[in-house]
């Protein structure tokens, strides 16, 4: 029996070869890869898990590519991440149990994007592309061109053009085609629709899409894993196309059905800026249609207003009883600086979102104190540190003398009143 | 009016594998019934049951997408450029 059976439309159930292609010919609805679990079931164990690599590759049988046992085709250190107890976060916001998720630190760019990318360009390599390419507002490009220089493959990256400049370097560095395009990130998403109708390539997140969403199942898999194979009880995620937080629903879903982790239920809450959050305001509004925004947040890593799993992910959290908060570009800011002075971790524009919406949902009580809390901090803060520029200032600047300093810690005492 | 139309590939074997295809019409809702019209099939892969364009397409007129227009009732003229597009996963 094979594990992988195709793909298979999420709404009206039809049924496809495994492909390069995403949505459903008749009803346009997202293609899904089609696993047959009672043969994962099988094979899969926590001991044969636990024995993997610590990378993604150690999910390989949840995965939807043809790798031989302990073979990867690129993105071989990518993933397991570490599960932080965030004790000091946990006082400041009044909570008993809270960790921190941390994707800024994924190999090798520095953002969970790489979990679906090493995916979804393995994939590509089986389906026999020669050129890859992505739409991008900049943690998927920098992970793009990463694993495609790795795979010896050419790349063809599409960015919003006003994109912050340490995203721009931290893309170019691994010498992709960077085509920069005068719009919002939603213009640039579209020009890519119709230039993937053209062109050959691999178009990470268009045609090869339903393989590589499944990337992010690993994000899950982990925090069940290394909080000793449990799930919490409640789980914030940052959202722009709203695929993430369906795919750590879903990956607590399969755990439990495989019986890897106890029968339970998962809050999963989403977090998005206020400047471009519309799941969040289909969650507060309980509607199930979206209504595309213009972004205009420091966020831009969030920045679609035209998500499309948006209905997936306002199911998701409706569902799982979760909810959903937005945050102003100050409580962003705000929350950025939170994370960085209780746990030393910082994160983009995304985790200060993630953490302000955090905030907000304990203190309107929709989470509660009590239970077991993971926020997703997914992206990295050396990319983006323009938004704190203005902001942040050296203390004191001094002559390299020793009764100067006395002199100036003395005044910076008075001044903070210790 | 007559405008141009960019159709998808999973639409493309109702169009003949035309990429691109003419229509007259004045508004958005009155292509698809153009479109119909010459290519039979068509309407019922646009719009649902309830004769609402489906959750996972987006229609452009001349790169602006609908809803931030007037919908189906956007307006048409003569040398627009129609896109209709799938839903597509984030890229952030």
């Amino acid at each position: 029996m094979e594990r992988l059976k195709g793909l298979k439309c999420r709404e009206c159930g039809r049924n496809y070869p495994s492909s390069p292609i995403h949505v459903c010919e008749f009803c346009f609805g997202p293609l899904e890869v089609d696993y047959d679990y009672a043969v994962i079931g099988e094979q899969i164990s926590r001991p044969r898990i636990e024995s993997g690599p610590p990378s993604i590759w150690r999910y390989a049988d949840l995965l939807p590519l043809d790798l031989a046992e302990g073979e990867t085709h690129v993105g071989q250190a990518v993933g397991f991440t570490p599960l932080i107890r965030a004790r000091n976060l946990a006082d400041e916001l009044g909570v008993r149990e809270l960790y921190v998720k941390n994707d800024s630190v994924c190999h090798p760019t520095w953002s969970f994007k790489d979990r679906v990318v090493a995916v979804a360009i393995g994939k590509a390599k089986e389906f026999g592309f020669d050129t890859i390419a992505c739409a991008s507002t900049g943690n998927l490009a920098n992970s793009v061109a990463a694993h495609s220089a790795e795979a010896r493959l050419k790349s063809y990256i599409f960015i919003p053009a006003d994109l912050e400049r340490g995203k721009v370097i931290t893309t170019l560095v691994y010498d992709p085609t960077l085509v920069a395009v005068e719009g919002t990130y939603d213009e640039v998403n579209r020009l890519c629709a119709e230039v993937g109708d053209k062109y050959r390539w691999a178009f990470v997140n268009i045609n090869i899409r339903p393989y590589y969403a499944e990337g992010s199942k690993t994000y899950g898999y982990e925090i069940a894993e290394q909080l000793g194979w449990r799930a919490p009880a409640h789980v914030v995620v940052p959202c722009a196309g709203g695929s993430l937080i369906t795919k750590i629903h879903k990956a607590f879903k399969e755990l439990r059905m495989l019986g890897l982790i106890p029968e339970g239920k998962t809050s999963m809450y989403a977090a998005q800026a206020a400047g471009c959050g519309p799941i969040v305001t289909m969650i507060k509004k309980d509607t199930d249609v979206l209504e595309p925004v213009r972004p205009n947040t420091i966020a831009k890593s969030l920045a679609i207003g035209n998500p499309a799993d948006g209905y997936y992910a306002y199911r998701v959290a409706k569902d799982t009883g979760g909810y959903g908060e937005h945050a102003q570009d100050e409580e962003i800011i705000e929350g950025m600086q939170l994370l960085a002075r209780t746990e030393g971790i910082f994160t983009e524009t995304a985790g200060g979102v993630t953490v302000a919406a955090t905030r907000k949902l304990i203190e309107s009580g929709r989470i509660p104190r009590d239970e077991p809390i993971v926020i997703c901090i997914t992206g990295n803060g050396l990319k983006t540190p323009d938004v704190l520029y203005d902001r942040l200032s050296v203390d004191v600047t001094i002559r390299p003398s020793l009764a100067v300093f006395d002199q100036a810690l003395a005044d910076l005492k008075s001044k903070s009143g210790i | 009016m007559a405008v141009l139309v960019r159709i998808p590939t999973p639409l493309r074997s109702l169009t003949r594998n035309q990429a691109e295809v003419q229509a007259t019409a004045d508004s958005v809702g009155d292509l698809i019934e153009d479109l119909e019209k010459q290519y039979p099939g068509l309407k019922e892969r646009l719009l649902d049951e309830g004769g609402e364009v489906r959750r996972f397409i987006n229609f452009y007129v001349n790169e602006e997408d609908i809803r931030f227009l007037q919908g189906a009732k956007t307006a048409l003229k003569t040398g627009d450029q129609v896109s209709i597009v799938p839903a597509i996963a984030g890229g952030s």
